[in-house]
């Protein structure tokens, strides 16, 4: 009887797991938990478009692809757990959508030889491939949203920040903090005043920072925040009357969960974002015939076009186009991640290639290099139409201010390197 | 009067009225402990399972939808009505009820006699069984409460202090209302345990349980009951913050505003509950006033725990806490 038991427990686990000739990316999700309304959206996104290769092209370069999916609940421990419960399935490269969980992945994943991509978020200084050679944040960073908000305000004000007030409200945290010292650089740089109003985790009481906001008056507020944060600051803004058109979120803190809550009350909010909104691509057609009508959709299936959804959609390109860069330079279908890495490397993002795969203008266009692990630092601005209930994209893609960030990115990283003995090597 | 001076004063109006919302909460750990000795960690998810529930209820979303068509392949969500929200609370209260009962005849009742730890870790699988559960049932998106309740500045408050001060405080239509409700819940909670049949069992059985069984009061009926009053109260919290926030699952995170609260004004008084949401209301929104800007801000969290450790250092059962003196 053991022996029974025991011959379909190995069966199941053989059953559940990979073949060994499938490209295998782990999907590190958050479907429960308090963060779980912003984990969904995008786990769904990710495994979708995994789907449609595997149903419409037969994979990437006829190898099928495989998604096991890991829960983390948005904790560090847990995501540490699902990192080391799936390594060793062949896995080609790690999205975490944390970056706490990030952190705790770099020295790993850099000494297991696994590329990791962190879009929009984790260690910014990890642009430097050169330092960090298992690491990509394409196409944009925390300082990049931080700048691109700083150019955005400069157009609304023609050019003229001189004694404005601006003022981050940022979650009290590694990734709430990103921002402070390039924002305190542009400060330098164009003369505005700036206010720093921190808020503890979770977020859920925030009358004291925006009693302070109101007595402060600044002309503009960026937000750093995410989950419960976004949704609170977002109510206690309407509730003091601060213009929605002068309130910015970094991309995290702008999702269509963000802004319902507060109802027709948030129109006019902005958001970063370093890809495209809403569903009026091609690619959602083929999502439809090959995935949704299918019954294939990932979780409950109803996330397809929210902002969210689409970043996950995103990041799951991203990788494909490497994997398919990779087997192109090595001239074999089934990669290693030392291969995936190369791919990620020789990434190149152009609009031809993005028209192609049915994502016109859904990002921008960058090229990775050794030196480049992060892309040109290009975001756009979302404002929030609570009449349509969409985001709309005002802007086009704006670059960050290169002549502010790659110095502090080179500096950061440069002490990463030194505290860790790393020789920054491009060869 | 010095801008400062003005500012504090707008400050402890606003500490005041997140101190009920506080107490809001504190009052369901309240009710059960001082009843059965009970300390309910899963007084939050309570709060957030009632919110949710009232939402799916008012919106008409189908429970377990997810699940269902997941398995009949079925694309059913809505039963197409929208109920008024007097209705929806009134049926989300039934829920609680049976919620209630549900969780005395299946885990309280098992555990007659346990030592309090025991009961306290029933309570800990209580809340993640709750959290999931209602995760299945309702959806983990986050969804809109508005049961009509008003929210923003209050432009009488605005225009008064300006005529007075030159600067209008902010004071939340939210938050007038909660204070509102919570008063009136409060009298009409110690009306029910001073005036009525039940509300004196109710006493008795906190008193003493085996006494109160020797004259024939039904303990499981009590616990049915304050579970019940504990899961109105969590309604009532959970229409508050969920009304603020919106519903989602870090609604659940709100208990850890009312542990301080609870320490600072013992675990089994319901002015205790209030009095002390208001002292850690004021105390941690001033602190962060005066102190917040010298030492990087975002103080609240850690002093609520702060004040009411000071508290704790002179008088260990609380404010209001009942000294227990047990004879060896």
């Amino acid at each position: 009887m053991k022996m029974k038991l025991a011959t379909l427990a190995l069966g199941a686990v053989m059953a559940a797991g990979p073949a060994l000739a499938d490209l295998v990316f782990p999907s590190m999700s958050y479907r429960t938990g308090p963060y779980a309304a912003g984990g969904i959206p995008f786990a769904d996104g990710y495994a979708d478009y995994f789907t449609l290769l595997n149903e419409r092209d037969g994979g990437i370069g006829g190898e099928k692809i495989d998604m096991p999916e890991c829960e983390t609940a948005y904790n560090t421990e847990k995501g540490v757990e699902c990192y080391e419960a799936t390594k060793d399935l062949g896995s080609l490269v790690y999205q975490p959508l944390s970056t706490g969980i990030t952190y705790q992945l770099i020295p790993k994943v850099t000494a297991d030889g696994i590329p990791m991509l962190t879009s929009g978020l984790g260690r910014t200084s990890a642009k430097n491939g050169a330092v960090f050679p298992w690491l990509f944040n394409f196409p944009a960073n925390y300082w990049d949203g931080a700048s691109v908000a700083i150019k955005h305000i400069l157009d609304e004000e023609g050019g003229d920040v001189n004694d404005k007030k601006i003022t981050l409200v940022y979650h009290n945290s590694a990734y709430g903090k990103e921002p402070i010292r390039t924002l305190e650089e542009l400060s330098k740089k164009h003369g505005f005043d700036l206010s720093l109003v921190p808020v503890d985790h979770p977020g859920q009481e925030q009358k004291s920072q925006w009693l302070q906001i109101r007595r402060d008056r600044p002309d503009y507020v960026i937000m750093y925040g995410w989950g419960v944060m976004n949704q609170v600051a977002i109510q206690e803004a309407v509730n003091i009357r601060f213009p929605m058109d002068k309130f910015i979120g970094i991309w995290w803190s702008g999702s269509e969960n963000d802004v319902r809550p507060a109802g027709a009350a948030a129109d006019g909010y902005k958001a970063l974002t370093f890809h495209n909104l809403g569903d009026d691509y091609p690619l959602y057609d083929d999502l439809k015939t090959f995935v949704y009508d299918k019954g294939l959709a990932a979780g409950a299936g109803d996330q397809h076009g929210t902002a969210l959804y689409n970043r996950g959609l995103y990041g799951a390109m991203l990788v494909a186009e490497a994997a398919k860069t990779a087997q192109e330079i090595h001239g074999v279908s089934a990669i290693t991640p030392a291969m995936m890495r190369d791919g990620m490397e020789a990434l190149e993002m152009t609009e031809e290639k993005m028209a192609a795969l049915g994502l016109p203008a859904f990002g921008p266009e960058f090229q990775v290099t050794c030196e480049n692990h992060g892309g040109n630092g290009f975001a756009a601005i979302g404002q929030w139409d609570a009449a349509a209930s969409e985001w709309k994209m005002i802007t086009d893609y704006i670059q960050s201010d290169q002549e502010i960030v790659q110095p502090l990115i080179e500096a950061d990283s440069m002490a990463y390197a030194e505290e860790n003995g790393i020789t920054p090597s491009c060869d | 009067m010095p801008d400062q001076l003005i500012f504090a004063m707008e400050v402890f109006l606003n500490g005041l009225m997140a101190g009920v919302l506080y107490a809001l909460v504190a009052l369901g750990f309240v009710l059960i402990y001082k009843a059965s000795g009970i300390f309910n960690y899963s007084q939050g998810v309570m709060a957030l399972f009632a919110a949710l529930t009232l939402v799916g209820i008012m919106e008409g979303r189908v429970p377990f939808a997810h699940l269902i068509n997941a398995t009949f392949g079925t694309e059913i969500h809505h039963f197409g009505w929208h109920l008024p929200a007097l209705a929806a609370i009134l049926l989300t209260m039934g829920v609680m009820v049976v919620l209630a009962w549900a969780v005395n005849k299946l885990i309280f009742n098992h555990l007659v006699n346990q030592e309090p730890i025991i009961l306290f870790m029933a309570t800990i699988g209580l809340a993640y069984f709750m959290e999931g559960f209602g995760d299945v049932m309702w959806g983990a998106d986050i969804k809109k409460l508005d049961v009509g309740l008003p929210q923003g500045i209050n432009t009488a408050i605005d225009e008064i202090t300006y005529g007075w001060f030159g600067y209008g405080f902010f004071i939340d239509n939210l938050d007038i209302v909660a204070t509102i409700i919570a008063a009136l819940l409060v009298i009409a909670l110690v009306m029910f345990s001073q005036y009525t049949k039940q509300g004196r069992a109710m006493r008795a059985v906190a008193d003493d349980h085996q006494a109160a069984l020797s004259v024939g009061i039904s303990l499981n009926f009590i616990w049915i009951m304050v579970w019940s009053l504990a899961g109105f109260v969590a309604l009532v919290a959970g229409i508050m913050w969920g009304t603020k926030m919106g519903v989602q699952f870090s609604l659940s995170l709100i208990a850890l505003k009312a542990l301080p609260v609870l320490m600072l004004g013992g675990f089994t008084s319901i002015p205790g509950a209030i009095v002390g949401g208001l002292i850690i209301g004021v105390g941690e929104k001033l602190f962060e006033f005066a102190i917040g800007p010298m030492i990087g801000g975002a103080t609240e969290n850690w002093f609520a725990y702060v004040l009411a450790l000071i508290f704790l250092v002179f008088r260990p059962q609380g404010l209001f806490g009942e000294k227990i003196i047990e004879r060896v």
